[in-house]
């Protein structure tokens, strides 16, 4: 099957899922945005290259800070920005997701940031959009239900390889709610195409998901032997809901088997560093100390966000 | 304008040249700003010949080309280091060839988000003519007909050395 991301000269013409991207395009995002980080740095923090193109944020489910950073990296493209508050919109009126992006075409628009509950949503854009004969209008995922969160996942490769330089040479353990987490998935798969020979997935057993042993990633339930040695740290946020759900006694009870405390941190490699997604909860899976600490990248993992957003833009809007 | 000499000139002694050409500038306290790749390459040998105190500056003008909407973001794109406050100074922009000019324009805007500089000139090794925009350089050591499909880039070996290859495109 081929893949929809890319056209017919295997070009990144959406950014859906990382899954199924070669290397090589992972790294030329990557290099990329390390060239957009210095646009960020100026006085004038803009170029011209989408100047007159519009990029629609389409947020079926609330994100403010993910929204706000497409925003941001689009504007220092020079886009348009029209940002959608799909929930009060036609959607809440009983129009189909296609028919809104039928009309948002009739309306010029380049490119769709789209964040949605359910799995697969930006696919179905995409494939809707080809069949349509629109190759010139681009999709990018802005997370989808439990599938993917493609930039998500290529920001933090950006934070890994702007800390540690080489990935093969790398152990990196995601701690928490990988069963619920699209940044895991997607994490997962990028760590692994960019060829890191260690991936551990760390967490109670009603929280990961069976058979990630398939996907080369190594399964821990203790947090104190999944930490050792290891040199990146990748943190989940837990929802709420999931302690309502019954896969969680209590905020309590987690925080001691899976919060990431200086005393656990110190298992890991002296030079390990601590990412989280955001938005974090202080004392559910990770201590003020740690956040706060010397070895937590969480704020840089946000610039880095907007630099990287800036280049899967400019990269799928030139091709 | 010579048509082209086999072997092509030598790169190194085109260099020391164009140094000489600049060196009545030197009073302005110019400051260099390569185009990546050839112009980065001749803009720091520039300036160890003049011996200018100064970092050079590089420029990637990738994200001001004209012709995104067609070939889209180039693939490699060069992070740009202006390691100096471009206001009010006298700025010599370096590139390897003069062609059609649109480097040149993108060089200068990408040049004014910075700042504004007392003066922009432009020095290149070899004009082959060809413009599309209204841009000469101020400095230029070889005046170059090719012919068409003909392209010439500049290679940096190993050891730092500069020379001229002739590409068929």
């Amino acid at each position: 099957m081929s893949n929809p991301q890319l056209n017919d000269k295997g070009e990144l013409s959406h950014l859906l899922s990382i899954e199924g991207l070669p290397p090589h395009i992972l790294t030329q995002i990557l290099d990329t945005a390390e060239s957009f980080m210095e646009v960020s740095a100026r006085d004038v923090k803009k170029v011209p290259l989408l100047r007159g193109k519009s990029v629609f944020n389409l947020f079926f489910e609330n994100s403010t800070r993910t929204r706000t950073t497409f925003e941001i990296a689009a504007k220092r493209l020079s886009a348009d920005v029209i940002n959608l508050d799909i929930n009060k919109s036609s959607t809440a009126k009983g129009e189909t997701l296609l028919d809104t992006i039928d009309n948002l075409c009739a309306m010029h628009a380049n490119l769709f940031v789209v964040r949605h509950a359910a799995s697969g949503a930006p696919y179905l854009i995409a494939e809707h959009l080809r069949r349509s004969g629109r190759d010139d209008v681009h999709v990018v995922n802005a997370g989808d239900g439990r599938h993917a969160h493609p930039t998500q996942g290529l920001l933090d490769m950006y934070t890994i390889r702007h800390y540690k330089k080489d990935f093969t040479q790398l152990c990196v353990a995601i701690v928490g709610d990988i069963l619920h987490s699209r940044v895991a998935r997607s994490d997962i798969h990028a760590l692994t195409t960019l060829g890191v020979p260690e991936v551990r997935a760390i967490g109670p057993q009603t929280l990961l998901p069976k058979h990630l042993d398939k996907l080369g990633v190594h399964v821990f339930h203790d947090m104190d032997e999944g930490l050792r040695d290891c040199d990146v740290v990748i943190m989940l946020r837990l929802q709420n809901e999931r302690m309502n759900g019954a896969l969680l006694p209590s905020a309590g009870e987690y925080f001691r088997h899976f919060g990431l405390t200086p005393q656990k941190l110190a298992l890991a490699k002296p030079d390990a560093i601590v990412m989280h997604p955001g938005p974090m909860n202080r004392g559910v899976e990770i201590h003020s100390a740690v956040a706060d600490g010397p070895q937590a990248v969480i704020l840089p993992q946000v610039t880095f966000g907007i630099a990287v957003r800036m280049a899967v833009m400019s990269i799928v809007a030139g091709n | 304008m010579s048509s082209l000499s086999n072997p092509l000139p030598e790169a190194e002694a085109q260099c020391r040249q164009l140094a000489e050409l600049l060196r009545p500038q030197r009073h302005r306290q110019p400051t260099l700003v390569g185009i990546h790749s050839g112009g980065a390459w001749i803009a720091e040998r520039l300036r160890q010949l003049l011996e200018l105190p100064e970092e050079i500056g590089l420029i990637d003008v990738s994200f001001y080309r004209d012709d995104f909407a067609e070939k889209g973001l180039h693939p490699q794109v060069k992070p740009t280091v202006i390691p100096f406050a471009v206001e009010g100074r006298h700025i010599i922009l370096v590139d390897d060839v003069l062609y059609t000019g649109r480097t040149t324009r993108a060089a200068i805007n990408e040049l004014f988000d910075y700042g504004r500089p007392a003066a922009v000139e432009l020095a290149v090794l070899a004009d082959r003519g060809g413009r599309e925009l209204p841009v000469a350089a101020n400095y230029c050591v070889w005046n170059v007909a090719l012919a068409e499909g003909e392209n010439l880039a500049l290679d940096r070996d190993e050891a730092g050395r500069l020379t001229w290859r002739l590409e068929h495109v």
